[in-house]
């Protein structure tokens, strides 16, 4: 063993539910001064052995030494005595306290004064670029505000290991490269940091060294200098991939989805969409992006009806929506469907089987005052076939089922309503690269059967290279429509943050080639 | 004059059974426990402290032994609720069933024991529960009286009230248990002892409540034994802790005017003012239930349950 | 940084995850559990200074000792029966109702409003119309926090705890005030039924059993076999779900809090016209607060209620008979029920985690040198 190490695994392993091998004998070592990439896809247990070294989980097998000792981490407070800070990627926040008082909870000894405090909070925010208001809610914060504060809570108690969990996930490409340069700024000052990515361009950007792992195991350790994102790409999946994804060229049929004029408030009755329109084409998938919380989910389902609005029209194949009930619009006999973000919490019933969940949006239509499951069941044993859903049976919790095929059970439902227009909210969301294909490739027959699709994401290269077109939302507004085969990550990001709209001729392009596609 | 300041000081005695079960029950939910036991709690302090006084002949012993009770009350939901993460409201509802039936049928037991089946504690007991004279002070006029002239419960509800309120907003403490009632997962994500803080706020929240029992059989029914002696005071404890909007100062007046609630019917002059005595009865829950949905309707941030309260937490449930 | 953690050694007991049970083993889950508290409930009689197995025989026996104790027991079961099928309505959409008690009351004085003053009606129409009556009020009394939830998200579990006693405070103006029996100057109560206004006896016991019966097979089909019932699953699981499906979520609370509410009411007419006889501040008697424990110890399933419920009802008809003979407190059947509610629900942790113990560690997995990975692979 080595002193220079910062953190050192050896052998680790754990186990969930007493058969999931989540972390299968991993090794890893960090330096002082670096920053090591942990790459892996969704579910290869990256989260899994950072929450080990944070204290949230204990392995099952295996040493962890820090400095060169060995350790036992029972506890968040134990990692935090050793030094180490975890920067979540949900945010453990407290939304009613400041961000001062975020910082102060569980600090070690006696109250510190408001004042002191401050001054402190500022000192470091000095030193490493950041910015943040000690004294504001937490409940009025942007999300890249809330990140500061809570790389603020682990500098503040000094921590010198620092492990971001997906920090860039809900960033734009602007608040990232903030973010990088702040992360460069630690390492040069000798802090040992480690960031959870599976995004490669992320990896080569900002990593000294990248450990992968697959299934749970760590396969490599590779200098990033002596890289690239093919060779990265081939570690984390077992095998070569082709990381390009399928944009058939379709026949596109004007006027399935019109939306003009839309304004909607949020929930908490704050204007979530002001002025929005647009049109969604049939054989096209039209992308949405935005930094999280621009008023993406307002769109969806004011589209489906879950969020009633005064102003504006959504014109579906010539019927106005405004005004209709979820109810009414599923009885349309033009049908929507709409795979929403919370799966579990809004798309199913985590407490149901397959079949009652093949339910959900049918089973008012049959006659009569008793429920008929049979369809359903047969609905769920074809979807189960076809989709290759792995479950015990139809009748087992979906809550049970492994996030791909919870996707499958909701993405496969809502196709075989055989859909005018279908609506994805971050439909890859927490899913392997091979469960994403999947999705992706089921999103493409749906738009060549000529269906008009709004696919709501977070990843800019996905939405590039998956839509036709792509809408931008910022702040409820819409920065911008534009081609997805001529547009750039940069121009997006810009676009996501207000800070610039589309060049004129950009803006001309998409349209004419729009146009170009629409006469195909 | 003198008859608004007899209607003060006995609305203040009223209200201090209030006032113990009220603080207990704010320190439960600020941890995010929703302890619906209170009353099983005030119960299970009440016959402790009545059977310490009557075997000890001793107010401080019977003080600790209503803590105890009502501690050990709320130890049994602690485990229940904390460490195998039952539902807040069923293990609540259960400690209030278990902790009145349990109170009954040691009463019932004890009194089945005694000479002329009933009990009541010796004259030299519940003078030391008498209203504590402070020289110079007790006799000032209005103001001894309505500040100088209570029993020494009164005076360990409203310190323990302060006592509590200086712990939230001043100390590194505080600050960390009201994390775990709002979000347990940042609390424990900053290295806070949720379990330990958990435990030993729910408690001692209980052995408050217990003291609060003990209130109702010693000085409001004067020292003789009756089951059944909380009466439902728990349960309005309960709402007033929505009253006070999670604040233990606010809970010190809340419970001084539901205190005037309950014995207004004694001084409302029915010659001029008729109302059935049952409306009475039932102001103090008709105002709570008034309270609750304009509470809910305003929706004040800052003024709400504690986020997580109600909800169990599980370090591996992200 | 610090090193005091080198020493640091796992804990002796912590929490894991495990593989979620399967319906029959959590049933032998609560098997154990309930042998548990027995045995607890045991510890305290022997502290009492009782013979435990003398007591829980006498229970059982006290309960079914003549056919007049058996008719007892099926008497207290009845409502106890009733008011927990109708918090299950509530409780399967995860609206914490605890206000069953306050339905009841509603039920039995609107009832009562009938019995006592339309008493020459026929007797079949007089009890139909009693029966309605309760449940239009047992039934509006719960639909009052939901139509609040509904608007404002006002809490319900305090909502309905309050309209608990904001009901018996009625009754109490009803007995000293307005409905007050004129023969019985010196004491305050509401006069006694006539015989139209009460319920009629089949095998000796008043016919809320054959009600009781009636509507278990009721619920047990409404919430497994219909359309409302599949609504009622869907709300408990997600809102937004059910708002997704195009459910009309709050209509639906709407109208399952109303019958949940109506079902207690019939519980309150039950007892008022075929118990009480009259309409008395004890109708409920916190029959609506065991009931939400019964519907929970039977995981909301109504066969499961039925057993529970007469499980229960045995509990308290042999501790009335144990208060008799051996001088215990009728209230002990409280304390176990309250022992065994404690034991099960702290048992239902078992379906989904357990304790693991610390392991020892085997010596060799640390003297092994990790082969080191990486560098250069790729």
């Amino acid at each position: 063993m080595s002193e220079k190490y910062a953190i050192e695994c050896r052998g680790i392993s754990k186990r969930f539910g007493g058969k999931v091998l989540a972390n299968d004998k991993v090794d890893l070592q960090l330096q002082y001064g670096e920053i090591l990439s942990l790459l892996g896809e969704n579910g290869s247990g990256k989260t899994t052995l950072m929450n080990m070294l944070s204290g949230i989980y204990r392995p099952d097998e295996g040493e962890i030494f820090v400095g060169g000792k060995e350790v036992f981490i029972n506890s968040p407070v134990d990692a935090m005595d050793l030094g180490i800070g975890m920067i979540h990627q949900h945010f453990k926040l407290v939304d009613v306290f400041s961000a001062m008082d975020n910082i102060a909870i569980g600090t070690p000894g006696k109250r510190v004064a408001p004042a002191k405090l401050r001054t402190k909070i500022k000192e470091i925010c000095e030193r490493f670029g950041l910015e943040v208001d000690p004294d504001k809610k937490v409940y009025d914060m942007s999300v890249s505000e809330k990140q500061t504060v809570e790389i603020l809570k682990v500098l503040y108690r000094g921590s010198d290991i620092l492990i971001l969990d997906e920090p860039t996930a809900v960033l734009t490409p602007q608040e990232t490269r903030k973010l990088f340069a702040i992360l460069k700024k630690m390492r040069d000052d000798g802090k040992a940091i480690i960031i959870i990515t599976h995004k490669l361009n992320e990896v080569m950007e900002i990593s000294d060294r990248v450990t992968v792992l697959r299934k749970g195991k760590s396969v490599a350790t590779v200098e990033t200098a002596s890289t690239d994102e093919l060779k990265l790409t081939e570690l984390m999946v077992g095998h070569s991939v082709d990381l390009s994804i399928r944009r058939p060229e379709t026949e596109k049929k004007e006027g399935v989805l019109k939306i003009s004029g839309l304004c909607v408030d949020g929930s908490d009755g704050t204007r979530a969409l002001t002025d929005v329109s647009f049109e969604v084409r049939g054989g096209e998938i039209l992308g949405v992006a935005g930094v999280a919380g621009s008023g993406q989910k307002e769109l969806c389902e004011a589209i489906t009806g879950l969020m009633p609005f005064d102003t504006g029209s959504i014109v579906l194949e010539g019927t106005e929506l405004k005004g209709k009930s979820p109810f009414e619009i599923l009885n349309l006999g033009v049908s929507i469907s709409f795979v929403p973000e919370d799966r579990l919490g809004m798309g199913l019933v985590s407490s149901m089987g397959i079949t009652d969940n093949m339910l959900l949006r049918t089973y008012y239509k049959t006659p009569g005052y008793f429920i008929d499951r049979k369809p359903a069941k047969e609905m769920a044993d074809k979807l189960i076939d076809k989709l290759k859903i792995l479950t015990p049976g139809t009748e087992t919790p979906v809550r049970l089922l492994s996030g791909g095929n919870v996707q499958k059970v909701l993405l496969g439902r809502e196709i075989e309503a055989a859909p005018k227009v279908l609506i994805t909210a971050y439909a890859v969301r927490g899913l392997d690269i091979n469960s994403s294909y999947a999705i992706y490739d089921l999103l493409n027959e749906q738009k060549e059967k000529g269906v008009a699709v709004l696919n709501v994401g977070e990843d800019l290269d996905v939405l590039l290279g998956l839509c036709d077109r792509i809408l931008v939302l910022c702040h409820g507004k819409i920065t911008g429509i534009v081609d997805a085969k001529t547009t750039t990550k940069e121009q997006l990001g810009l676009m996501m943050t207000g800070a610039v709209k589309p060049a004129e001729d950009a803006a001309n392009n998409a349209a004419k080639a729009g146009e170009e596609a629409a006469h195909v | 004059m003198s008859f608004l300041i007899k209607f003060i000081v006995a609305a203040v005695v009223a209200g201090t059974p209030l006032l113990f079960g009220t603080i207990g029950e704010i320190m439960n939910e600020r941890v995010g426990h929703l302890n619906l036991g209170v009353e099983g709690m005030m119960s299970l302090g009440a016959i402790a402290g009545f059977m310490a006084a009557y075997r000890s002949d001793n107010f401080a012993v019977a003080i600790a032994a209503a803590f105890l009770a009502g501690a050990a009350g709320a130890l049994i939901y602690a485990i229940v609720t904390v460490t195998f993460m039952a539902n807040h409201t069923v293990a609540g509802l259960t400690l209030t069933i278990f902790g009145i039936g349990l109170t009954n049928v040691i009463g019932f037991y004890y009194l089945g024991m005694s000479e002329n089946g009933t009990m009541k504690l010796p004259e030299h007991v519940t003078s030391q529960m008498r209203s504590i004279s402070v020289p110079g002070l007790s006799d000032l006029p209005v103001v001894g009286e309505l500040l100088f002239s209570y029993n020494p419960f009164i005076y360990i509800g409203i310190v323990i009230a302060i006592l509590l309120a200086i712990f939230y907003n001043r100390t590194q403490a505080g600050l960390n248990v009201r994390a775990i009632g709002e979000n347990p997962a940042a609390a424990d994500a900053a290295g806070v002892h949720i379990l330990a803080w958990k435990y030993v706020n729910i408690i001692i929240g209980g052995g408050i409540c217990g003291i609060g029992g003990a209130f109702t059989i010693m000085i409001t029914n004067g020292g003789v034994w009756i089951s059944d002696c909380v009466g439902g005071l728990g349960w309005i404890a309960v709402a007033l802790v929505i009253f006070a909007a999670w604040k233990p100062v606010n809970a010190i007046w809340g419970s001084f005017v539901f205190g005037a609630m309950r014995i207004l019917k004694y001084y409302v002059n029915k010659e001029v003012i008729h109302i059935p005595d049952a409306f009475y009865d039932m102001l103090p829950f008709l105002v709570t239930a008034i309270i609750l949905v304009i509470v809910s309707a305003r929706q004040v941030r800052d003024k709400a349950q504690p986020a997580a309260c109600g909800t169990n937490y599980f370090r591996e449930d992200r | 940084m610090s090193e005091k953690n080198t020493t640091h050694k796992e804990p002796f007991l912590r929490v894991s995850k495990r593989k979620e049970l399967t319906p029959r083993q959590s049933f032998g889950l609560k098997m154990i559990s309930l042998l548990l508290a027995l045995i607890a409930g045991g510890i305290f009689l022997a502290v009492l200074g009782y013979n435990p197995f003398v007591i829980y025989g006498t229970i059982i026996t006290g309960a079914f000792r003549s056919t007049l104790a058996v008719q007892g027991t099926v008497k207290i079961m009845i409502p106890l029966f009733i008011s927990a099928l109708g918090v299950t309505l509530a409780y399967k959409m995860q609206f914490w109702n605890i206000g069953a008690e306050g339905q009841i009351i509603m039920g039995a004085i609107f009832a009562s409003y009938f019995g006592l003053f339309h008493d020459n009606w026929p007797r079949p129409l007089l009890l139909l119309v009693m029966f309605i009556a309760a449940m239009i009020g047992g039934g509006l009394w719960a639909i009052l926090p939901a139509i609040f939830k509904n608007k404002w998200n006002t809490n319900e579990t305090l909502f309905t705890l309050m309209l608990n006693y904001i009901a018996l405070h009625i009754i109490a103006f009803l007995r000293d005030g307005p409905w007050r029996d004129p023969a019985n100057p010196g004491f305050a109560k509401i006069a006694t039924f006539t015989e139209n206004a009460t319920l009629p006896k089949l095998f000796g016991v008043h016919i809320g059993w054959v009600i009781a019966l009636i509507l278990f097979v009721l619920v047990y089909i409404y919430l497994k076999y219909t359309k409302h019932g599949y609504e009622i699953t869907v709300i408990g699981g997600s809102k937004a779900t059910a708002n997704y499906a195009g459910m009309n979520v709050k209509k639906i609370v709407l109208r399952t809090i109303f019958l949940s509410g109506a079902i207690c009411g019939i519980a309150g007419f039950s007892n008022a016209a075929g118990s009480d006889l009259t309409l008395a501040t004890g109708v409920a008697g916190g029959v609506g607060f065991t009931a939400i424990i019964v519907a929970w110890l039977a995981d909301l399933n109504p066969v499961g209620i039925l057993i529970v419920s007469f499980l229960f009802a045995i509990l308290d008809k042999g501790s009335s008979v144990i208060q008799s003979a051996y001088g215990l407190s009728t209230d002990c059947s409280d304390v176990l029920e309250g022992i065994i509610l404690f034991f099960v629900i702290a048992g239902g942790f078992f379906v989904r985690y357990k304790f693991v113990m610390r392991k020892k560690k085997s010596p060799e997995a640390t003297s092994e040198a990790p082969d080191m990975k990486g560098g250069e692979a790729a």
